[in-house]
């Protein structure tokens, strides 16, 4: 599966997914800014991305403890999630992500 | 500025690496100062996850942040090391006598021929919101302009205050600035709160009081000529922006990690960690070492174990460094009894 993720700067990669892996790994380990400073603990809120283009529909909705997270992050929109909770699936093939600001 | 302070080693960071350290370097006799930003031990097992488990320390089969952070302080309760909290640690200067002074922003000096860096990734500060020019309202004076932190409640009498949040710091400080505020409006991304809920009971009682206003918005914009805050413009879920007066902006997001002044310690940083060699855990600068998530070396992994590990190495050669003339006897804490003396249970 693919990711299409979009930096601070505006500019568009396309990066390889892993199944069952978390969004917020792939990002990390393509070298995109994410800083995950909790690494994946849903404790930072640092990996939140604004999901684009209808994907966020197709998401499982977050938990109940990533919508608490989500408070402490910065320039929440009604599209915000924390990466780290959204995990890499064929059904995810093609998702729009953009980092949010830090 | 408080007298110079005089020790065998002085440590950045007070999280679970700077708090082994204590121990290891205990075990040879060598005394310690800590510096830590925040205002508790732990570092990020505290600050982020204390009530997470932890599953990949070496005998301990599931310990929280908060549980470990314990046993390290009770473990390392025998050598007295002496803490510096809500200190950054600022400045590092080598003097003529080849020892080390390092600085804090609170003006504690710590005079030392070793200086262990255990500052995982730098500072924890506050987050700041990308709100264009925020920064030209920071550092304004009490109780005007914007602040990530209350230190006089007092000089936020009779003002008018925003504040954006939602977690315990935003709900805490809207209940306890209300009662003294000309107004007091708070701002959240949703009608729902992170903060305990007798504190969100609370404020929701001010709100039907009429002495706290609350919108789920947010800020976009400050207003306000030469750094002096006048108004924000808001928005709300559904983009309608308004114009808000106030003489204060208080954010409370939590914090994040930050460099900070390391940057500036001339230890020759790659991608903002310490280089060191493997068999003493040292930096390019002799008598600066760096352990646990702060070091880079070959086949690094940044674990609580390994910074465990770099401690115990790393204690060995500040050793040599601090007692030139003293032969290090290696001795096992199950079979020697002046280190279980040292312990306190012989």
């Amino acid at each position: 599966m693919k990711i299409v993720a979009t930096d601070r700067k505006g500019a568009e990669q396309v990066v390889e997914g892993r199944n069952g892996w978390s969004v917020m790994e792939i990002l990390r380990d393509a070298g995109l800014p994410v800083a995950a400073e909790c690494g994946g603990a849903c404790a930072c809120a640092t990996c939140h991305v604004y999901v684009n283009d209808g994907w966020y529909e197709k998401l499982p909705p977050p938990s109940d403890a990533e919508v608490d997270m989500l408070d402490m992050a910065l320039a929440v929109e009604p599209n915000s999630r924390l990466s780290c909770q959204l995990v890499c699936s064929d059904e995810l093939d093609g998702i729009k992500v953009t980092i949010a600001p830090e | 500025m408080s007298t110079p302070i005089q020790t065998d080693v002085a440590i950045v960071g007070a999280g679970p690496i700077g708090l082994f350290a204590v121990f290891e370097l205990g075990l040879l006799d060598l005394k310690t100062h800590l510096v830590d930003i925040l205002d508790r031990p732990g570092g990020q097992c505290t600050e982020l996850y204390p009530e997470k488990p932890i599953y990949d320390i070496p005998g301990l089969p599931i310990v929280t942040g908060q549980e470990l952070t314990n046993k390290l302080l009770d473990q390392i309760k025998p050598f007295g090391a002496q803490y510096h909290f809500n200190e950054m640690a600022a400045g590092l200067e080598r003097l003529s006598d080849g020892k080390w002074k390092l600085t804090t922003d609170a003006g504690s000096e710590i005079i030392a021929p070793v200086v262990v860096i255990a500052a995982g990734g730098g500072s924890f500060v506050p987050k700041r919101p990308p709100v264009p020019n925020i920064e030209a309202y920071e550092n304004k004076g009490d109780g005007v302009g914007v602040h990530y932190a209350v230190r006089k409640m007092e000089a936020f009498r009779g003002k008018n205050i925003l504040i954006a949040g939602g977690g315990d710091s935003a709900l805490d400080w809207t209940i306890n600035l209300a009662p003294l505020a000309k107004s007091l409006t708070l701002v959240h991304h949703r009608d729902g709160f992170r903060a305990a809920l007798h504190s969100v009971n609370q404020m929701r009682e001010l709100e039907r009081e009429g002495k706290v206003k609350f919108h789920v918005a947010s800020v976009k914009q400050l207003h306000g000529d030469n750094g002096k805050l006048t108004g924000a413009t808001l928005a709300g879920a559904d983009q309608k922006a308004w114009l808000h007066e106030t003489d204060a902006f208080l954010p409370f997001f939590g914090l994040t990690i930050k460099l900070g002044p390391i940057a500036e310690f001339g230890l020759n940083l790659h991608e903002n960690l310490i280089p060191v060699d493997t068999a003493k855990f040292e930096s390019q600068t002799p008598g600066i070492f760096a352990i646990g998530d702060i070091n880079s070396y070959p086949g690094k992994l940044k674990l609580i174990l390994s910074g465990f590990h770099e401690a115990a190495l790393m204690a060995q050669a500040a050793f040599h460094i601090c007692k030139p003339n003293e032969k290090l006897r290696f001795q096992y804490t199950t079979s020697s009894s002046s280190l279980q003396k040292k312990l306190g249970v012989a």
